[in-house]
């Protein structure tokens, strides 16, 4: 009788214990800061084969103080034999994703974001630079096993709603800290109607409630997920577990929302700011970068053409072919869309999309925090259907009832 | 561990981009993270950090995982954090950097002289009576009295 973080960890909640670490991941940003760390620790790699480091931050390079620092770290992951994507791949939690993370794994990113392969069944968290160097150096790392709050969703998303309404929706209810320490478990017949891609944007955003993980049971629509990536897992079933509270969401009532600039908790319905213009529209990120993500944009963007910049950064390579096979790239085009390469793009504000002083971003990304996108400007946080309809009309516009 | 310094106020929910901006990450001179912590919240900050004591509100370095932020704090001489509850991320990589943090609700005005005692978990501001902080776990109290996570395993732990 456990939660899923308590089974995966394999001891109550409020213990410390140390694990070995299935799948242990860095980026560019984070790699860099790692592998110095790791060289002042004077050890060998514990578990190479385990390791892998992925090119999303600053892909391709921006300067050359940039260039040269990816250079060594590019270097190092080749001559120890470690798993690596370069530049142009796609974003490390997307790529880890597309069939490196299995369920009941744990799995440990320098990267806050690391909570989205949680939608596999999987413990997944983000760590530091140093408590990654020590990853590096023993195969294990110490954790203390969270708390969790159950979210029983219920219903079926309705009308112009997505997953990434429903997770900027909990975040709001939680608040930014309201599950701090803890992990978040989504069960219920609601989380079984979420696609894979639903379920990466849903667990992406519980690091903004401040949790430690977020969780999905490992169910089959992710054996069929897996199976495509040649995996043949066995789904995980809830027991009764001591929660640390539970909340129901019905999927049914949630509608087309954003955040407000400034703070993921602000949540209101779209609404309630329709009109405020905007200067820019991103598309993209480990958030809302997948494929799924751009098909529906160039569906609502058909035929039509977007009246402000509007960027699209596909979360990897795999989801640009096919997006590019399936038409979709061409369409998007068509529409006015500027294509980004694979990786982070205009997320983290430092290449590629940042804004101007005075500058509106409707973003999917994740973060709208202060100044995260470019000095000055401001960044609300929506769904896809919101950045299409808000891209076509050149303000913020809710989605329901767009033509 | 006894620590002390002027007190520095911290509102609520002061992310890692504030502490350090994005823009400011790459780069091969660390002391480029001390120059700029915080300047999107009160560009004066950086020069007035060494030697003070961060009392913050709560959830005090929420968002990215960025190690550059609690590296800042720490290479700018501050003493020690102190907010009510802390991004658990953040939290981490300043015990693993040796930069001490305390979770305690501390009543306190700027500039006011702070004292922590870290083994028996008491803080206190001025002249009021001393707050308790909630315990470190062993480990930490390991990893921070041995100055740092790395200085931990070069000693072979
Ligand atoms: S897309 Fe944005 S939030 Fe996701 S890993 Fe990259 S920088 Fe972080």
């Amino acid at each position: 009788m456990a939660t899923l973080s308590e089974r995966i960890l394999d001891a109550p909640a409020g213990t410390c214990v140390d694990r070995k670490v299935d799948r242990a991941f860095v980026h560019d940003g984070t790699g860099v800061l790692t592998l110095g760390t790791f060289r002042e620790i004077g050890r060998d790699l514990a578990y190479p084969d385990r390791i892998s480091v992925l090119f999303d931050h600053l892909a391709p390079a921006n300067t050359s103080v940039t260039a040269d620092l990816q250079a060594d770290l590019r270097r190092f992951a080749r001559e120890h034999g470690l798993s690596f994507s370069d530049v142009g791949e796609g974003i490390c939690h997307q790529l880890m994703g597309e069939g490196h993370v299995l369920p009941g794994e744990l799995v440990i990113g320098a990267d806050s974001h690391t909570c989205t392969l949680g939608a596999f069944g999987a413990f997944a968290t983000g760590v530091g630079a140093t408590d990654m160097a020590a990853i590096w150096a023993t195969g294990e790392t110490w954790l203390r096993v969270p708390e969790t709050i159950r979210v029983e969703l219920v219903g079926r998303l309705g009308g112009m709603a997505e997953p990434k309404d429903l997770a900027l929706s909990y975040v709001g209810r939680l608040g930014m800290d309201g599950a701090t320490y803890r992990a978040l478990e989504f069960v219920g017949e609601g989380a079984q109607t979420l696609s894979i891609a639903g379920r990466m944007t849903c667990a992406n955003l519980a690091i903004e409630a401040g949790a430690k993980a977020g969780l999905f049971y490992a169910d089959e629509v992710t054996r069929r997920y897996l199976a495509g990536f040649g995996h043949n897992v066995s789904v995980q079933h809830p027991e009764e577990g001591e929660y640390a509270r539970e909340m129901t969401i019905d999927l049914g009532g949630i509608e087309p929302v954003v955040a407000l600039p400034g703070r993921v908790d602000t949540v209101r319905p779209v609404t309630e700011v329709e009109g405020t213009p905007v200067d820019q529209v991103f598309v993209g990120t480990c958030t809302n970068g997948r494929f799924e993500d751009l098909e529906r944009l160039a569906a609502l963007l058909q035929g039509k053409r977007v009246r402000v910049r509007t960027i699209v950064v596909p979360a990897s390579r795999r989801t640009l072919l096919e997006a590019v096979r399936t038409g979709v790239a061409e369409r998007l085009l068509e529409a006015g869309v500027t294509i980004g390469p694979p990786g982070c793009g205009p997320c983290l504000g430092t290449h590629l999309g940042v804004i101007g002083e005075g500058e509106v971003c409707l973003s999917t990304a994740n973060r709208n925090f202060t100044n995260r996108m470019g000095v000055g400007g401001e960044v609300f946080l929506g769904s896809v259907a919101t950045a299409a309809a808000t891209a076509l009309a050149g303000a913020l516009t809710s989605p329901e009832g767009v033509p | 561990m006894r620590l002390r310094g002027p007190a520095i106020l911290l509102p609520a929910d002061v992310d890692t981009d504030l502490i350090i901006a994005g823009r400011y990450l790459r780069t091969r001179d660390p002391s480029t993270w001390v120059a700029h912590a915080f300047e999107d919240l009160d560009p004066t900050l950086a020069g007035r950090l060494a030697g003070t004591v961060l009392v913050a509100g709560p959830n005090f370095g929420c968002g990215s995982s960025r190690e550059q932020a609690a590296r800042a704090l720490r290479d700018a001489g501050v003493v020690a954090v102190v907010a009510p509850s802390f991004a658990r991320i953040f939290f981490r990589n300043a015990v693993n950097l040796g930069l001490p943090v305390a979770e305690a609700v501390l009543d306190c005005s700027e500039g006011e002289m702070v004292e922590l005692d870290l083994a028996a978990g008491l803080v206190r501001a001025g002249t009021r009576p001393p707050v308790a902080c909630r315990p470190l776990s062993q480990r930490m109290q390991a990893i921070l009295e041995a100055g740092g996570l790395v200085e931990l395993l070069r000693r072979g732990a």
